[in-house]
């Protein structure tokens, strides 16, 4: 028991301090923000994986949120269905597409990967706009029921809290668990050298289709809780420049582990919301100086921010030189 | 579909296709000199069209216009080459292409930060009155357009053939490390190719903006849709950039006729994702492209 609390601490300190807060939060301006935080956070989570630990580069994540969202607003708009089953379908149809894409896609390395998912990314987006009978065109989809469990609805901000994070710690544990099996393992070998994994028996092509379809789930899954939750959905949400954010923030939290992610999107979400303060447009410009910054700085390797500062320390202080990144 | 629609589809197909041609030409040169896939090169083609724009709205002449869009573009990539590229050669793909995505970013965001969110436009370089050709119309515009790309790919041609500078890029582009054995300065090299393609990209910016106006978000797309044309024709191949650029502007006019002007972005992207699946040397490539 001892053993297991130690093992998961740094896990259950943050599930009880992310389940606690609408205790003694109830300002619904920063409820609102932890409630895209945790669909960010699941979005990202699936990124990491994809990145961090199998090394795929996905540029069109934000096409398989706006799946989700359209799939879940779909569904119970024009159906009636369940906004559960609904969310189940929708993640359904991602990972469906995902393996068909990710199959060809995967064979494909570095540049071509990334063009190839923001090529998908952005023929999601011109079909959300264009399939007019089903998606409504530009003007969206309003009137999206939220979500209920046992007919009690979760429209209040806490409940959704409750249940969102809920869901994103749930992926969370599962994320972390992925990480430390013998798929991690095959993942981070797969990362570092293919044939390498390839020859110590890793089946590379699957894995890294399994991955990427898992990442669209999360996706998915995140989407169709935002849609939910904002009861309004419309495309511009699911460009390839909130792709390119979403890149961002996996980066700024580090690649090496799966916690990450969860650094990552505290950026990515508090960031625009400081920055609003000073100029709405900005926000993108800032993020692409960090992108190419980290970029230099880091000469490419993995780090996060956290990681690199905690470095230069070391290496600034009185014990000489620190531990060498990992490299690429 | 009669006969007079069809040729305005090829018309308007070879206007755009100069476009994609001369982005593709984009990607060509830096990828010849670095390998590296410049993310940011659809908004270098935005930025030409936008400066020329806020140039001749100050009062410059229309030509004066064009080569300060060019000088300025020229300024920026050679500044982006310095900044981000240098210190990310051979550091891994996945650098890369983070870097030259966040540099897209940035010169969209300051794109819309300096000229606002509407598209602009520029007037045509030599009047507005369309000639008849064939029962189709065709703005003089195009002909400018056709004409100075095709100026554009036969000069580089003769540079790169005839050149010694021009041959040393090329060296560059087979194998950096023998080049550099024979004396050849690859960063010299790889910051012509970055200049060059900033001014390409301008040029192309500045000609396309009077016929298909130009916002700050116009960039992506474009260079999208560069990209799928590079990799059509053969990423690495000069010729096969240009080829694929026409190829993917006509078919993409004619998709127009056919299909709907709705799906119109969408066929670059289909082109695209069948070019890397099924043949990703493209028609004319001959290089390997799954490298590491």
């Amino acid at each position: 028991m001892v053993a297991y609390l130690r093992r998961h601490a740094a896990y259950l300190v943050f599930a009880v301090i992310v389940m606690t807060i609408p205790a003694y939060l109830s300002d619904s301006y920063y409820l609102s923000v932890l409630a895209f935080m945790a669909t960010k956070f699941m979005m990202a989570l699936g990124l990491s994986l994809l990145l961090g630990q199998a090394g795929q580069i996905s540029l069109g994540q934000a096409g398989f949120v706006g799946i989700g969202a359209y799939g879940a607003a779909i569904l119970t708009t024009r159906l009636g269905w369940d906004p559960w089953l609904a969310m189940g379908t929708a993640a359904l149809v991602s990972a469906t597409i995902a393996g068909l894409v990710g199959m060809p896609a995967l064979r494909l390395k570095g540049y071509y990967l990334a063009m190839a998912t923001l090529g998908v990314n952005e023929i999601i987006y011109i079909l959300l706009i264009q399939l007019k009978g089903l998606t409504n065109g530009t003007d969206g989809i309003s009137g999206i029921p939220p979500l209920s469990i046992g007919g009690l609805s979760l429209s209040g901000p806490r409940a959704y809290h409750l249940v969102v994070w809920g869901v994103a710690l749930l992926m969370l544990r599962f994320s972390l668990n992925l990480s430390n099996s013998r798929v991690g393992r095959s993942l981070r070998a797969l990362h570092r050298s293919e044939p390498a994994a390839k020859s110590l028996g890793v089946d590379t092509s699957y894995r890294k289709v399994q991955v990427f379809m898992l990442a669209a789930v999360f996706a998915s899954i995140a989407g169709s809780f935002d849609a939910y939750y904002v009861r309004f959905i419309s495309p511009e949400s699911y460009t390839i420049t909130f792709s390119i954010i979403l890149i961002t923030g996996v980066i700024i939290g580090g690649l090496r582990t799966v916690w990450g992610a969860m650094w990552g999107t505290l950026v990515i979400v508090i960031l625009p919301e400081l920055l609003k303060r000073v100029n709405d447009d900005i926000t993108n410009l800032v993020f692409g100086v960090l992108l190419v910054a980290i970029m230099v700085l880091w000469q490419g390797r993995t780090r996060g921010l956290w990681q690199m500062v905690r470095e230069w320390r070391l290496r600034s202080g009185p014990g000489g030189p620190g531990p060498p990144g990992a490299e690429e | 579909m009669t006969f007079e629609q069809f040729l305005q589809y090829i018309f308007s197909g070879i206007t755009s296709g100069s476009v994609y041609a001369l982005t593709a030409m984009g990607f060509t040169l830096v990828f010849n000199a670095t390998q590296i896939i410049n993310f940011s090169q659809g908004q270098l083609v935005m930025l030409g069209g936008m400066i020329a724009v806020g140039l001749y709205g100050a009062g410059a002449p229309l030509w004066g216009a064009f080569l300060g869009a060019v000088a300025i573009v020229v300024l920026v990539t050679v500044g982006f080459e310095r900044v981000a590229i240098r210190p990310l050669l051979r550091k891994g793909v996945l650098a890369q292409v983070i870097a030259t995505v966040g540099a897209s970013f940035v010169f969209e965001t300051a794109a819309m930060l300096i000229w606002g969110r509407d598209a602009v436009t520029l007037p045509a370089f030599s009047g507005e009155e369309p000639l008849s050709v064939g029962g189709a119309t065709v703005v003089p515009q195009t002909l400018w357009v056709v004409g100075l790309t095709i100026v554009i790919v036969v000069a580089l041609q003769l540079f790169y053939r005839k050149s010694l500078f021009g041959k040393a890029v090329r060296a560059c582009a087979v194998d950096a490390t023998s080049a550099r054995l024979q004396g050849i300065s690859y960063s010299r090299v790889v910051i012509f190719s970055f200049a060059l393609t900033g001014a390409i990209s301008a040029a192309a910016g500045v000609m396309i903006t009077p016929i298909s106006f130009m916002g700050f978000h116009s960039g992506s797309l474009l260079g999208l849709k560069g990209f799928a044309a590079a990799m059509l024709g053969g990423i690495g191949n000069p010729v096969g950039a240009v080829l694929g650029g026409f190829i993917l502007g006509i078919v993409e006019a004619l998709g127009v006729g056919v299909v709907s002007a709705g799906y119109k972005d969408a066929i670059a992207f289909v082109i695209l994702l069948l070019v890397l699946f099924v043949r990703p040397v493209g028609l004319l490539g001959t290089k390997m492209v799954n490298r590491q």
